[in-house]
């Protein structure tokens, strides 16, 4: 059988050499290996989003992902971005807003939000909702997590100086029209 | 948030407020501890092999090869934990006539469904012991499933349990008043057959467990993902034989429960096993695909009901009959036929008629278990009901909201029994009505409807009035001989700086117990919230309780902390009372400082009496011998449940071409009595209607003929995402119970009761101008399109 | 749910990577976006026994203009598709389709080259490419080869990509302002696996359709074009009379199959609705940009 294989990858800002079978997913790796148990497995095969991460700072499941794919890369997880006070932001919303219920699928919401906040501008709730497509969530129905993302967006613009992008007020970006 | 309660502006007065979950920060940083997260020093890994069949005899099985590879520690079959474990069977006392045949961890001769565990792998690792798993050969002879309720019940079917006699687990029929001569009389009779799919709960975290049998000191540590630790404790100790006080059940974070994770389930009653084979703690996560055959299902009725009516729209009776398919055992320790026990009584709920009979058939099934999930059984007595209702109004030319407050039970008859033996103790339906007519404007989305119809856009309006069964009472399980209680169990205590802890019974899922028990000791007691830690979910340091099931956590585990919390603040009082050498009455406890009750003004802090009674006793009077921990116990004593109430509606468009349907909006008007923390409770509304949207539109296990689940995936089964789900506007009305000082009801499966029942009147508005009507849920486009004539 | 084992080999070039297949002694896959062979292999679907990571070969990379083509490299994510000006530009109709494929996660990784080679029959641009009349470039051992989209799609999961052989590029005529084009798709929630799905581009002169390629997904085993529909609006003007000819004729080049939630003749029907609209879609830019011309 295939034995364990050499890998090297930045992991929260640090460098990590780890022997890893080929087989270990991204996500079974930095739980079982790293202790990184902030990402969690819902479904390991890539629809429920619960597992995402970010490679080279974008959204991928890491279920997607064997962890020697990342060798050479730059992996950060929801405590990378919690330490260097990325999300804080959302993070507030969220926990003002009550957009979690049990928490399993919120490490995922969060790395989406963070990837969809970093385009800037303000997105409407329906491309809220869009972005959030492929995270799934049992507990909240779900509007509570578009409003902390909508507010936190909102929020950002208001810290850039920037006025309000035209589109939250458009008929989209209205509540009642939101899905 | 909702406007704050006229006693809010004294200090310390959290009930009613919408305070932010303190334990949330922690599941935001990535820092929550799931039983998924959790290792173990020495710690193994099971999987399961699966029958591939729904029904059929184990021949052979040859576990050599596995057993020989390194990495695996034990392989078990049915026969080696059938030598540790007694059997289990899922019935219950109350439910006369049920039947249930004798279950184990493994399959012993013979498997019942697609998907039941026969063999178990023990290894180093999960993967290691799905490679040992597949090389497990086991030799099946097939039989005959029995996949259909008509034919389960025929004369010659094949019986899934030959020793019961028959496929049916129970049967019960309710009738009341006189319902022929009803019937007989009647302007309109409208009548109807409804399919509710099976469905399933697919929380997020799947089910997880870690058994830890230490033999030497024969000590049982479970850490379970589940939402009732103390009934595990019980179980795990009887049917493994072990002293119940060496048996440690510990619920940490949970990943979602929703009535799924308080059964018991094969996989784990065989990790206990397992685990005491092995002497080393094992964990058995299930996988999603494991998930989809092994979690209990729920729904799957088919309800055929009748509602006769005078031409005035009052209703004079109703008739239904409930067949359900439960598969191959009922469920232990609740069995499966709470679910259609809770349909074929709150059919017809809302509404004053006397007259109504109806027939529940439970029915074996070689498919995976069903039981209680979310809102048992409500969605389907909604739906049934409240479907007829809108029939009969179409049919009679009556406005839905105007046949409804022409029915509902008013003010002036509470207490009011229902037909099917049900005490109502006070509901609010006129007003939660009237509520729900100005909330959602529903003249004007009439008149929008109308004028966009024109258009070719079918619009659709639907409403859907629930009663919900809350705060039960041993008359739930414990008088049906099982061992779950329906007490809860506080313990509330202070810290040497004058802090408070509280121990409870009800667990955190999410759903905000702790925030809220918090909220009540705050507020009972007279401190900050921050200044108190609530403890929960671990059965060798909280008190024994019911946990959290049918809508208890705030009814009767926020009394028995309310009540927990008095008890302590009198026992402070008259510790405060004898250094102050002032009498008790005339002291208060705010914002953690004794006060003068009639001034106001400070006199002590509560962390110097603390430090006094702890450290410094010997400064005290003679005789005073503070009590700084204060425990408390609370059953309903009053009413056997606690109803709530509630009115929803839904909004839809309907593509007639395709099928496709868009939910635009709901709006919910609930009344749960006392409302402890408004965000909270809007959310538990807010996450219940999705999950009932889930059944509408989406959600159902497909099986084959042969027994086979044909969309076990998360990929396949298609829960309700970010992008088809509504805003849901939610408004209160607060009817507080009687029988508790905190006036609490619940509301955790509310949203869930009557979504898919106003999804189903939403729909059936928007087509049936075409002449077109549709009753099975969920509503796939397939189904519309078949209703609407194009395929 | 965890994979079996097997070894794991990086490729930093196509020779690379067809050495390392000639050298595999048991069965062996290219890795390149993983975001359906991942899944596969977690489900022990599939298990190879060597996995040929081709996704840092520079060769298969970049979108532009060569030689008069649009040269699309296979590992182009899907989620490129939406930001490239060059895609936005002279190839429309792939970004008008990529918010369909999957969710944000899923096409940050996924590749195009994958999902063409891979060819599942749900996907949305295998038949795209279709109604594109792309060119594939296809390299092996023995050299470098070019394919037509038609032709290519042989069956389920089957297509004329022989053992060992990479697809390397997408060649896309460029979009022509003549051109016009849709896409569509029915599916039950956002990102799903579309019920049925459509892509159409052709060339207009005015509001007549001098050509159009229609290629759906989802409705038989592989991406197929309605060659009888392109027929029927070839030369025409598309008016609500030559649209219904064109949706009369799918069941002549459909062939879908029934599943446990749609039934054979609902595809159709929906096929028929998606064509209806797609159509209409264009008749009405068509109308609106021909009146200004």
């Amino acid at each position: 059988m295939s034995g364990r294989v050499p890998v090297s990858m930045s992991v929260d800002g640090r460098t990590v050499d780890a022997l890893v079978e080929p087989r270990t997913s991204l996500g079974d790796f930095l739980r079982n290996d790293l202790g990184l148990t902030g990402t969690h497995l819902g479904c390991e095969m890539g629809v429920c989003g619960a597992c995402l991460v970010l490679l080279d700072g974008q959204a991928i499941h890491s279920c997607l992902m064997y962890a020697v794919q990342a060798n050479g890369r730059a992996v950060e997880t929801v405590e990378g971005l919690t330490e260097r006070r990325a999300i804080a932001d959302i993070q507030k919303a969220f926990h003002e807003r009550n957009a979690l219920q049990c928490g399993f699928c919120t490490p995922g919401m969060l790395v989406t939000a963070y990837e969809l906040l970093s385009h800037g501008g303000a997105p409407s709730r329906a491309e809220i909702r869009d972005a959030l497509s492929g995270n799934y969530c049992r507990c909240t129905g779900y509007e509570a997590i578009v409003d902390a993302v909508d507010q936190t967006a909102k929020e950002r613009q208001k810290q850039a100086g920037c006025p309000q992008d035209g589109r939250a007020a458009a008929p989209g970006g209205t509540k009642d029209n939101a899905a | 948030m909702t406007g704050a309660l006229s006693s809010l502006d004294r200090p310390n007065t959290y009930i009613g407020r919408s305070v932010s979950r303190p334990n949330a920060k922690r599941l935001l940083a990535g820092r929550g501890r799931y039983v998924t997260d959790l290792q173990l020093p020495r710690m193994l890994h099971a999987a399961f092999v699966r029958s591939p069949y729904a029904h059929a005899n184990i021949r052979s099985i040859d576990a050599s090869q596995a057993a020989a590879m390194t990495g695996v520690h034990l392989i078990a079959t049915g026969v080696d934990l059938a030598k540790l474990c007694k059997p289990w069977v899922g019935t219950l006392d109350h439910f006369a006539g049920m039947k249930s045949s004798p279950q184990l961890p493994l399959a012993v001769g013979k498997v019942v469904w697609a998907g039941q565990p026969v063999v178990a792998v023990v290894a180093e690792t999960r993967a290691l012991a799905e490679d040992a798993a597949e090389l497990v050969a086991v030799e099946f002879e097939e039989i005959d499933p029995v996949t259909d309720v008509d034919a389960a019940r025929a004369p010659g079917a094949t019986l899934i349990n030959p020793e019961l006699g028959g496929n049916v687990a129970f049967h019960t029929r309710i009738e009341s008043g006189k319902v022929d001569e009803a019937f007989r009389g009647a302007a309109a009779v409208v009548e109807e057959t409804l399919l509710f799919g099976r469905h399933t709960a697919v929380t997020l975290e799947p089910r997880a467990i870690i058994a830890d049998y230490d033999p030497s000191e024969e000590r049982l540590t479970v850490h379970h993902g589940t939402q009732t630790p103390y009934q595990f404790q019980d179980i795990y100790s009887r049917h493994y034989g072990l002293r119940e006080a060496r048996v440690r059940v510990v619920a940490p974070d949970i990943g979602g429960s929703f009535g799924m994770k308080l059964h018991v389930y094969h996989e784990d009653m065989a990790v206990v096993g397992l685990s005491m084979l092995l002497g080393r703690p094992v964990k058995f996560v299930a996988d999603r695909l494991e998930a989809f055959v092994s979690d209990i299902h729920a729904r799957d009725h088919r309800v055929t009901a009748r509602i006769a009516v005078a031409a005035d729209g009052t209703i004079r009776g109703m008739e239904a009959d409930d067949v359900t398919a439960i598969g191959p055992y009922s469920t232990y320790p609740r069995t499966s036929v709470v679910e259609g026990n809770q349909v074929v009584r709150l059919i017809g709920a809302p509404y004053r008629f006397r007259d109504y009979r109806a027939d529940l058939n439970v029915v074996f099934q070689n498919k995976v278990q069903t039981s209680q999930y979310r809102a048992v059984g409500h969605p389907i007595a909604c739906a049934v009901t409240e479907t007829l209702v809108d029939r009969a109004a179409r049919k009679l030319g009556i406005d839905p909201f105007e046949i409804r407050r022409r029915n509902i039970i008013t003010q002036d008859m509470y207490p009011y029994t229902s037909p099917t033996g049900y005490t109502f103790e006070r509901l609010s339906h006129e007003a939660c009505l009237d509520k729900l007519h100005a909330l959602m404007d529903y003249p004007r989305l009439r008149l929008e409807q109308e004028a966009l119809r024109k258009q070719g856009i079918h619009r659709g309006i639907g409403i859907a009035m629930f009663v919900e069964i809350t705060n039960p009472s041993p008359a739930f399980y414990g008088v049906g001989g099982a061992r779950i209680s329906a007490q809860d169990g506080a313990i509330v205590k202070i810290t040497p700086s004058g802090e408070v802890h509280c121990l409870i019974s009800v667990g955190e899922h999410g759903q905000g117990t702790e925030t809220i028990v918090g909220q009540i000791v705050a507020d009972g007691l007279g401190v900050d919230h921050g200044a108190v830690r609530v403890f929960t979910g671990d059965t060798d340091v909280t008190p024994h309780g019911g946990a959290n099931w049918a809508c208890r956590g705030a009814g009767i585990g926020g009394e028995t902390a309310l009540q927990a919390s008095r008890t302590l603040k009198r026992n402070i009082l008259s510790v405060a009372a004898a250094i102050l050498q002032a009498r008790p009455d005339d002291l208060d406890l705010r914002n953690g400082e004794i006060v003068d009750a009639a001034t106001g003004s400070a006199r002590l802090s509560l962390g110097e009496i603390a430090r006094i009674a702890y450290f410094r006793s010997d400064t005290l009077p003679g005789g005073v011998s503070p009590q700084l921990t204060a425990s408390h116990h609370y059953t309903p004593k009053g009413f056997p449940f606690a109803f709530t109430n509630g009115v929803q509606a839904c909004h839809v468009e309907v593509d007639v071409e395709t099928g496709f349907i868009k939910i635009l909006k709901v709006w919910v008007v609930e009344d749960c009595g006392r409302i402890i923390n408004p965000m909270l409770v809007e959310e538990q509304v807010r996450g219940g209607v999705v999950q009932g949207l889930g059944a509408a539109f989406f959600e159902e296990c497909l099986y084959s003929e042969n027994g086979q689940l044909q969309n076990g995936s998360l990929a396949d089964y298609l829960v309700p995402m970010a992008c088809e789900m509504p805003d849901i506007e939610i408004a209160h009305v607060e009817t507080p119970t009687q029988d508790t000082e905190l006036g609490a009801k619940g509301c955790g499966e509310a949203g869930t009761a009557a979504a898919s029942a106003a999804a189903i009147n939403a729909v059936n508005d928007a087509i049936s101008p075409l002449g077109a009507s549709i009753s099975q849920i969920p509503m796939t486009p397939q189904r519309l399109l078949r209703a609407l004539g194009h395929a | 749910m965890k994979a079996r084992a097997f070894e794991y080999a990086k490729a930093t070039s196509l020779q690379d990577a067809f050495d390392a297949f000639a050298r595999a002694s048991g069965d062996c896959c290219y890795l390149a976006g993983g975001q359906s062979l991942i899944p596969s292999l977690s489900l022990r679907l599939q298990a190879p026994s060597l996995l040929i990571d081709i996704s840092g070969i520079g060769d298969m990379r970049g979108v532009g203009i060569v030689d008069g083509m649009l040269r699309i490299g296979a590992l182009t994510r899907h989620a490129e598709m939406l930001t490239s000006p060059e895609i936005a530009r002279h190839a429309p109709l792939l970004r008008l389709a990529a918010p369909h494929v999957a969710h944000p996660a899923i096409r940050n990784k996924g590749t195009i080259g994958g999902t063409i080679a891979l060819a599942d029959p749900a996907a949305e641009f295998p038949a795209v490419v279709l109604a594109l009349d792309a060119e594939l470039e296809i390299a092996g051992p023995g050299g470098r080869r070019r394919t037509k989209a038609d032709g290519f799609f042989k069956g389920l999961y089957e297509t004329g990509l022989e053992p060992g052989e990479i697809l390397t590029a997408i060649l896309v005529r460029p979009f022509d302002k003549r051109d016009r084009c849709a896409f569509d798709e029915l599916a039950r929630r956002r990102g799903d696996y579309a019920i049925v799905g459509a892509g159409v581009q052709g060339r207009f002169h005015a509001e007549q359709v001098e050509a159009l390629r229609i290629a759906f997904l989802s409705v038989g085993p592989a991406p197929v074009r309605a060659r009888n529909a392109e027929s029927a609006v070839r030369g025409r003007t598309l008016s609500p009379a030559v649209i219904a000819d064109a949706q009369a004729t799918l069941h002549l080049d459909l062939d879908p199959a029934e599943d446990a939630q749609t039934s054979r003749a609902t595809r159709l029907h929906l096929a028929r609705v998606l064509l209806g609209r797609l159509l209409g879609k264009l008749a009405r830019e068509a109308r609106n940009e021909g009146g200004r011309a």
